[in-house]
């Protein structure tokens, strides 16, 4: 099964009382195992719809998603999920905090967690376990949000502008960590952004959506010319500068 | 030798803000003490020399005798025991209650939205008025004055701490669905750890509120207890029962509500 993600005809409306709003509309695209593809849209375009869609916290209006060859009928432990913000909770230990997922899905055993202290021990968090996360700075929160993320094991990880809320530098240092991260860990990977160098740095493949109701309006593949390709070497390439303003261009963006 | 670096490492100008700060928070706590001996002295030589009529204003040394002769033979305690006795009651029941329909409310938005005007009107409704009621329906019992104290209490309980699981993060709520979680999980992990904070905040307007109750109880049930002591003081012209009783209740509501304080501190400590 080469295709970790399918969406098929996938169109969501969402109802209030001043009326009904197509949010997405007849959406079809697929993402390979191991890729990394960004979705990148106007403002308000459905992009965060839509992975909730993939993660199962809502259905579909019409049209159906698979992951790895099953029909989402519901949240499933083979997707993970990453919000803007850490939404670490405070009263918690940091391995508390990473322990969550598990905690939830009743699979805190003792593989799982020598699991989750060995991704802690990896990734530099080990010594802070029995921190709290207001003593830790934005960018280690960020990386204890990721861990907690990958502790239940998804093939698929979803990635809800995991960065907007970090300051500029410690947004690069953290997107260059988290997409080393993921690589080493083989995850499939879908990340949401209004950034677009950080979409092109991190991203096999861009699908671009129109403004509401979202549709795809191009998909590009990015290649990008350099020796040892990580998202911040990789701004150096010729081809950088090309695919940003490709893509600007087509957002179309008016103030 | 270690005390001997530090003076070194603290400026001149630091030692002088420190001692300032001292001095102003010194001042404070003197001036308190001050005010409190000065009307209690004014208030016993103003009856002394029959400025004011010591039979309805009572005078100090009066209620320091009457207090007396009431530790003396046990009444003091027996009173105020049974005062706080009854607002810890009162307070336990009307919290717990209070914060179990505040999660019944946040389980169904139906029920919430029931209930809502229900809840409104009970607010604004000054509970005094159904104490007759009370007194009625559960007789003239040491009941119907916790009764009183869960009314006066758990109105706003319920308010407050509803108020503070709609208040919880919605994305951090999101995050849990995205495990899989259920209602309850999202109650037991997220709603009510984030919620904790209002509700020991609530405590502390719920201790007043109880002893408000129970005062207000006491007034109709007239048995026993300081309210009981006002009451009947208050009756029969001893001024000095109705100053001393008074007095003790200003103690009494101090310590609860410090007792309060410490078990909120306590609490954000272990969080």
């Amino acid at each position: 099964m080469d295709k970790v993600v399918d969406v098929v005809d996938v169109s969501m409306n969402y109802h209030t009382l001043e009326g009904e709003t197509q949010a997405i509309r007849k959406l079809n695209f697929s993402i390979a195992n191991g890729e990394f593809v960004s979705i990148v849209g106007p403002s308000g375009c459905g992009k965060s719809t839509l992975l909730s869609l993939i993660s199962g916290i809502i259905m579909p209006t019409s049209g159906k998603i698979f992951v790895n060859g099953k029909e989402v009928t519901g949240p499933s432990p083979s997707v993970g999920y990453m919000l803007q913000k850490d939404h670490l909770f405070e009263w918690r230990t940091i391995l508390k905090n990473v322990t969550i997922g598990l905690e939830i899905q009743g699979k805190l055993n003792k593989e799982n967690q020598e699991f989750v202290e060995k991704l802690l021990k990896e990734y530099g968090l080990y010594e802070f376990r029995n921190y709290y996360p207001k003593q830790l700075s934005g960018g280690m929160r960020q990386r204890v949000a990721l861990i907690r993320t990958l502790a239940t094991k998804p093939d698929i990880l979803l990635l809800d502008e995991p960065f907007s809320a970090l300051d500029y530098q410690t947004k690069i240092a953290i997107s260059e960590e988290v997409w080393l991260i993921l690589k080493k860990e083989k995850k499939t990977a879908i990340l949401v952004t209004h950034d677009l160098a950080e979409a092109i740095s991190m991203s096999d493949r861009i699908i671009v959506l129109t403004k509401r109701p979202a549709e795809i309006k191009s998909i590009h593949n990015i290649q990008l010319t350099c020796d040892f390709r990580t998202p911040i070497t990789c701004r150096e390439a010729p081809e950088f500068r090309v695919y940003f303003n490709k893509i600007w261009k087509e957002l179309d963006v008016h103030v | 030798m270690y005390d001997e670096n530090k003076e070194n490492i603290v400026s001149e100008e630091y030692k002088k803000y420190l001692t300032s700060h001292k001095r102003f928070r010194l001042a404070i706590r003197v001036s308190r003490i001050v005010i409190l001996i000065f009307i209690f002295v004014f208030w016993e030589v103003a009856a002394n020399n029959e400025w004011i009529d010591p039979f309805i204003m009572s005078q100090p040394s009066k209620i320091y005798n009457t207090l007396t002769s009431m530790a003396k033979d046990g009444s003091l305690f027996i009173h105020t025991g049974v005062t706080v006795y009854e607002t810890i009651i009162g307070f336990v029941i009307g919290t717990l209650l209070g914060s179990l329909i505040a999660i019944a409310l946040w389980w169904s938005d139906f029920l919430a939205k029931i209930l809502d005007p229900y809840l409104v009107v009970l607010n604004a409704l000054p509970k005094t008025a159904l104490g007759p009621i009370i007194l009625v329906w559960i007789g003239g019992t040491t009941k119907s004055i916790i009764v009183m104290a869960l009314l006066f209490s758990i109105v706003v309980t319920i308010i407050n701490v509803y108020t503070a699981f709609r208040n919880c993060d919605e994305d951090k709520i999101k995050l849990l669905k995205t495990f899989g979680a259920n209602r309850k999980q999202i109650l037991q992990k997220v709603v009510l750890p984030s919620g904790i904070t209002t509700i020991i905040s609530t405590l502390k307007i719920n201790v007043g509120l109880s002893l408000v109750g129970v005062i207000v109880g006491e007034f109709l049930v007239s048995k026993a207890g300081l309210g009981y002591l006002i009451i009947y003081g208050g009756q029969v012209f001893k001024m000095d029962l109705v100053m001393s009783s008074v007095l003790i209740l200003a103690i009494v509501a101090a310590v609860l509500y410090l007792s309060v304080l410490w078990i909120e501190k306590r609490v954000l400590k272990m969080m």
